[in-house]
């Protein structure tokens, strides 16, 4: 790939980083793109707004009634939005990484079908408020992630049988969520439907913490970590003679993805999709030869963000979840995939 | 390759399944939220009393009950062994490939469209649902003439599946209260509640289904010796596919039109079968006819009888929670088997 040649090197003392001039490209056009998305989200929000409005709102001028409405109700939301496809473009890099798989996403791995049947739990049986809900919600995934990943477990992990075995806890929870759905009062069940869609509705800067730190800690971390992702992506034996401690690697990057997953999820809901596409459309625009932690963590913003963009341009008074439009988007996305592939290998 | 059981045992086995199966009609047409002596259940049928309240409960509830029961468990059993012969694929499930989310896609459209409520009312708009849902996924699986990688077709049904009910069905039902209402009470796999209306309705897709089925029994033994051995051997490949696929899309379509979502009957049924008759399609059909049927019905009066109470479990959940773990046993194995 030219990408990959013409590589850049930032040397200050004893620390050199590699890095890729189209991968910069590609971030900084994302993060110009991800700016202008949320503005424009914000703009459409209220009939009163307009784009100039908005930025001059953002940098403290114009009017005061303006900068009130952005700053206290709107840039929470288009925040929260941001962070959330940062931390899920990123968790999803990690497990792709991890599981050596372009499937491996915590979706497949059953954290969303988890997750939904925390929260529905809490909501139907428990009658919880937000935080017990978003509780419930991230120990619901991760017990089904971890259940999953035993399960498929066997002489090492192998991305069919994740994938498969992902599919069939999913049928019960999945199943089990329907029962507890059509059991329940009409408007707890409509209130657990749309959470377990996902959704960005009505979220404050009271609710952006957990993400928010989640991103700051987590992201860095994993990006400084990149170099070793690479090396463990390939064979387990090459990358333990080149000095990679390959167990605490791995253990340290399950934690930090796990935790990026649970901060969204307890954040929006079991949002789909985005961790699956984001790293693999990154990985298409950077010309890079496997997924990186940040392009995916920045292609996750923007998804994110145009995904709102739409659910509230869309439908009037934009009641619609996001998460409806993160679905109908990735499983497109998902099926083109497979008819690519499956066209390549006919040739 | 294992030796399949001997013909005599093999045909001794069909003649056990059917008494199994008449057990279990008594069974079910005696036990639920109130229990019912035999001998009163057969009094019902035979010398029908209006007036005596067992025996109304017995024929307006029970016995509706029960032939669904039969129809939608033969349905769902013949259908998924007609889908794994027509992909060559022991994984394919109707659930899992996407014809439950297509009958479901049509279903939470014609209730939010024309208010229609009662699922007697679906069979038609569920099996066109469902053939289009599994065109598309046959056809994004990349499936070319009949061989079907297993991995592939689960995860085109996945991508379907999460297309249609995590984007449209959910975009129709968080707008729609009330559509929202109707549909999670038939989206939830049930045979509460339904009459003989629904029974009459599943009833003529499932006949001709069953006949279409049996018919091809012979033609699919041919078949799965792959396309250009049957074509040598006289087999006209492309008719019989198109047959079988039209008897799947009845059979599956009008089941889950019936019932709701019922998952993992069409895939557990013919892989207990095919390990005791091997792999000829003339036994395996039958076999699956009279043991789907066994396991839907068991299934339906464990669920009524299990929490004790007022409050049922809906079938569908109980045959996931039976079949899901049949079903991760099969993908941890070493090796995919391939039909």
């Amino acid at each position: 790939m030219s990408g990959e040649l013409r590589a850049g090197v930032l040397r200050t003392g004893p620390v050199a980083l590699r890095f890729s001039w189209r991968a910069v490209v590609v971030g900084v056009a994302l993060v110009a793109v991800t700016t202008a998305l949320s503005v424009v989200a914000i703009a459409a929000s209220e009939p009163t707004l307009d784009v100039s409005k908005v930025v001059l709102a953002l940098v403290g001028q114009g009017d005061y009634y303006d900068w009130l409405v952005v700053t206290r109700f709107q840039l929470p939301r288009a925040l929260t939005a941001v962070l959330v496809g940062l931390a899920l473009g990123a968790a999803g890099a990690v497990f792709q990484s991890l599981s050596r798989n372009p499937l491996g996403s915590p979706d497949i791995a059953g954290f969303g079908a988890g997750a939904s049947t925390g929260a529905v739990l809490q909501i139907i049986v428990f009658g919880g408020g937000t935080a017990q809900i978003a509780l419930g919600c991230v120990f619901g995934g991760l017990a089904t992630a971890l259940l999953v990943y035993l399960l498929a477990y066997r002489a090492g992990l192998q991305g069919y049988r994740l994938v498969l075995v992902g599919i069939g806890i999913n049928a019960v929870l999945s199943s089990l969520n329907r029962f507890l759905l059509s059991a329940a009062d009409l408007n707890l069940a409509q209130q657990a439907q749309v959470w377990l869609t996902g959704t960005l509705n009505a979220r404050g800067w009271p609710e952006i913490w957990p993400v928010a730190v989640a991103v700051a800690v987590a992201l860095p971390v994993l990006g400084l970590m990149g170099a070793r992702m690479r090396l463990i992506e390939m064979d387990d034996e090459l990358a333990r003679s080149l000095g990679v401690p390959l167990a605490r690697t791995r253990a340290a990057l399950l934690v930090l993805g796990t935790v990026l997953t649970a901060a969204a999820t307890a954040t929006a809901g079991p949002i789909a999709f985005i961790a699956l596409a984001a790293p693999q459309l990154a990985r298409r625009l950077t010309g890079a030869a496997s997924v990186g932690v940040v392009p995916s963590a920045l292609m996750g913003a923007a998804l994110l963000a145009l995904s709102d963009l739409l659910a509230q341009r869309v439908t009037p008074g934009g009641q619609l979840p996001v998460g409806v439009f993160t679905a109908a988007v990735g499983g497109g996305y998902l099926v083109w995939l497979l008819v690519r592939a499956n066209r390549r290998r006919r040739r | 390759m294992r030796q399949p059981v001997p013909l005599l045992a093999r045909g001794t086995g069909l003649l056990i399944a059917a008494a199994v199966l008449l057990l279990l009609v008594l069974t079910s047409l005696a036990l639920g939220n109130r229990n019912i002596a035999p001998p009163v259940v057969l009094d019902a049928l035979t010398h029908y009393d209006p007036t005596n309240f067992d025996h109304s409960v017995v024929i307006t509830q029970r016995v509706p009950r029960t032939l669904l029961a039969l129809g939608v468990g033969a349905a769902l059993g013949l259908g998924g062994t007609l889908m794994q012969a027509l992909t060559r694929n022991p994984l394919a499930d109707p659930g899992l490939l996407g014809v439950n989310a297509g009958a479901a896609l049509a279903i939470v459209l014609t209730i939010a469209a024309f208010g229609w409520t009662s699922p007697a009312s679906y069979a038609g708009v569920g099996i066109a649902g469902a053939a289009v849902a599994a065109f598309v996924v046959y056809r994004v699986s990349g499936s070319v003439s009949g061989q079907s990688d297993p991995v592939q077709l689960a995860l085109a049904g996945t991508a379907v599946t999460a297309l249609v009910e995590g984007g449209l069905i959910r975009a129709v039902l968080v707008l729609d209260y009330a559509a929202f209402d109707s549909f999670r009470s038939w989206d939830v796999g049930s045979l509460s509640g339904r009459t003989l209306e629904s029974v009459a309705q599943v009833a003529p897709f499932v006949g001709a289904g069953l006949v279409m089925a049996l018919a091809l029994a012979g033609t699919l033994n041919v078949l799965s010796l792959g396309d250009q051995t049957a074509t040598a051997l006289g087999a006209r490949v492309g008719t019989v596919r198109l047959v079988a696929f039209v008897a799947v899309t009845m059979l599956s379509g009008s089941a889950t039109a019936a019932a709701g979502p019922v998952g993992f009957v069409g895939l557990v049924v013919p892989f207990a079968v095919r390990a005791f008759t091997g792999p000829d399609y003339r036994w395996i059909l039958p076999y699956s006819a009279l043991l789907a049927p066994i396991l839907l019905l068991g299934a339906d009066v464990a669920a009524r009888i299990m929490l004790g109470d007022e409050t049922e479990l809906p079938v569908g959940l109980v045959t996931a929670l039976v079949g899901a773990p049949v079903f991760i046993a099969l993908a941890r194995r070493r090796k995919l088997a391939t039909l």
